[in-house]
């Protein structure tokens, strides 16, 4: 199974990664981080396709991570 | 999970954490939404990729991304605001298997330092740049840049950019494509997923060349500033795409062309410390005497027109002062002309550390013609030293409380038929009746800055001749 890791305290929640995935698997939350930003949700986890738009995008060098399933 | 795969994460190209800012810390200092953080990430991966962290240096540049050299786990240099290229020059010349980086913001590539992108691209000197043109200067908060927009809002041109009180947004990448050398100029942006990924291929292209050893590769890659447009990161890539984009083509303005000759491998061969000191010291290595009580300093004007050998008079002086183990300042002053203008050098000896090498109160003045002794006979301390060159000054000094001698230096060196030594006969007869520094030093210095070796027995008569004149005068 696809899905990806939100590292929650190396997120800034500027979005971009929402608005650039193209199966809507993002979404911000309502919580604040330790830096007192609200951080993205990984939410659909059934339509992640691990195309790692969302990694590719976000300026931070690990507030995601992308996995794939093995047998894939 | 155990049955999954890492497909995307940190590269280990940075570094774990990034302890500046705060121990454990893993994220950057950028604002929320900032393009800088993507682009450097693109790098990281690329650099990964293809295995170079172990020769890459990246050149951080004076802006936001400042700080980039505590993120890279590879070699790092923070250049100086926009002279990224000449260092990258410098690291290119010596290291001939470094990948290098340059890494610039607008304000610091084609503001300040626009002079030395170009003649780096010029050059084509084997190397890649990102160019990440934000529109403004960021870490300053938010300035017009050389690369904001018509009627653009900064903190500086509070009513819009106006093409006529403050130019035109400068195209870097069209401006660096028109010239001959760069293999490799494309114009990106940050603005869409697609944008993004288009930008990842072109940055490892610019690594690939360099790599390829092709020459100069330039990637301008467009990138929000969320936080000094006022506008949150969505918006900021709306409008790099309906504002940045429509003004800076994207594209591909130059690709590697397998008939235009790449440039030649410029990398200069190393030399030893020997070669290196034959070559710093031309010919010979000064005995250095050391001496344990502390000796009062000196300070020397030597005054001519240029084409006398006034500043070299002030070399001599100041190499054989070094050989007798002071700290020696050299400043020469001289106008535009090769030949004929005036000139006069500045030379201090001193057992301590020289603070400024500006010499306001000379302790000795050597004058090689009039206008020098017009210019500094008031200048020169009580009790010092007035030397003339006599064949060329008709005049006396009107100081008298400072000792006077005459030395007819042009004639004794048209005599030894070498015109241009009179300065030599200036430093002899300096040194002979001041006895600063002796004449064996000097007789060992000469060789060390004569550039014409042919020369050096007809230097060296002179300096006999001038004692044997000083004697026969009975000055010395
Ligand atoms: C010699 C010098 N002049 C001026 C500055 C002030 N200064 C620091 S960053 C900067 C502009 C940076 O803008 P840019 O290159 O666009 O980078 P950004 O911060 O937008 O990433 C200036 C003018 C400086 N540090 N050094
Ligand atoms: S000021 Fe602009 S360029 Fe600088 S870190 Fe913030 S968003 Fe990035």
């Amino acid at each position: 199974m696809n899905y990806v890791e939100v590292h929650c305290d190396e997120c800034k929640g500027c979005a971009v990664c929402v608005s650039s995935c193209p199966h809507g698997c993002l979404e911000i939350g309502d919580s604040l981080n330790a830096k007192g930003y609200p951080y993205v949700r990984f939410i659909k986890q059934m339509r992640c396709s691990a195309c790692g738009l969302c990694f590719t995008v976000c300026p931070e060098p690990a507030a995601l991570s992308v996995y794939t399933s093995k047998e894939e | 999970m155990p049955d999954t795969n890492e497909k995307f994460g940190r590269s280990s190209v940075f570094y774990d954490t990034f302890e500046r800012r705060g121990a454990e810390e893993k994220s950057t200092h950028y604002c929320p939404g900032c393009g800088h953080g993507t682009v450097q990430k693109m790098i990281a991966a690329a650099i990964e990729e293809f295995g170079i962290q172990d020769r890459t240096i990246f050149l951080s540049p004076v802006g936001c991304s400042v700080f980039a050299y505590y993120y890279f786990d590879t070699g790092n240099i923070q250049c100086s605001h926009g002279r990224s290229p000449a260092v990258a020059t410098g690291v290119r010349r010596t290291l001939r298997d470094a990948v290098i980086i340059g890494y610039q913001g607008d304000g610091d590539l084609a503001g300040i330092g626009l002079a030395e992108i170009i003649h780096a691209a010029s050059r084509g000197e084997n190397y890649s740049v990102f160019f990440i043109n934000n529109a403004i200067y960021g870490m300053t908060g938010g300035q017009m840049a050389p690369t904001t927009l018509l009627g653009q809002r900064t903190l500086t041109s509070p009513n819009g950019r106006d093409q006529f009180n403050d130019g035109r947004p400068i195209g870097m990448a069209e401006l660096i494509s028109v010239l001959p050398a760069p293999v490799y100029v494309e114009r990106c942006s940050l603005s869409t997923p697609k944008q993004v990924l288009k930008t990842r291929l072109a940055v490892r292209k610019a690594l690939r060349y360099q790599i390829e050893r092709k020459g100069f590769s330039f990637v301008e890659i467009l990138s929000p500033c969320p936080t000094n447009w006022g506008m949150t990161p969505i918006q900021a890539r709306t409008w790099v795409t309906e504002h940045l984009e429509t003004v800076f083509k994207l594209g591909r303005l130059k690709d590697y062309d397998e008939d235009v000759p790449v440039p030649a491998d410029p990398v200069l061969h190393p030399i030893d410390d020997q070669q290196m000191l034959t070559l710093l010291t031309a010919g010979g290595i000064p005995t250095v005497k050391t001496s344990v009580e502390k000796r009062p300093s000196r300070s020397f004007k030597i005054g001519g027109f240029g084409g006398q050998g006034v500043l070299s008079a002030g070399e001599l002086m100041a190499a054989c002062a070094l050989s007798e183990g002071y700290r020696v300042s050299w400043l020469p002053s001289y106008g535009p002309e090769m030949r004929g203008g005036s000139a006069n050098a500045s030379v201090i000896c001193s057992d301590d550390p020289i603070g400024s090498p500006v010499v306001d109160t000379p302790d000795v003045l050597l004058a090689m013609n009039g206008p020098a002794l017009d210019a500094f006979e008031h200048t020169v301390a009580p009790g010092g030293v007035i030397l003339v060159n006599s064949s060329v000054v008709n005049q006396k000094t009107r100081r008298t409380d400072v000792s006077y001698y005459a030395v007819p230096a042009t004639e004794m060196a048209k005599e030894a038929q070498l015109i241009s030594a009179a300065n030599v006969v200036m430093v002899s007869a300096c040194l002979a009746v001041t006895g600063f520094l002796s004449i064996q030093t000097l007789r060992e210095s000469i060789p060390r800055v004569l550039r014409k070796k042919a020369f050096l027995e007809r230097n060296l008569g002179l300096v006999d001749a001038t004692i044997t004149y000083l004697q026969q005068q009975e000055i010395i």
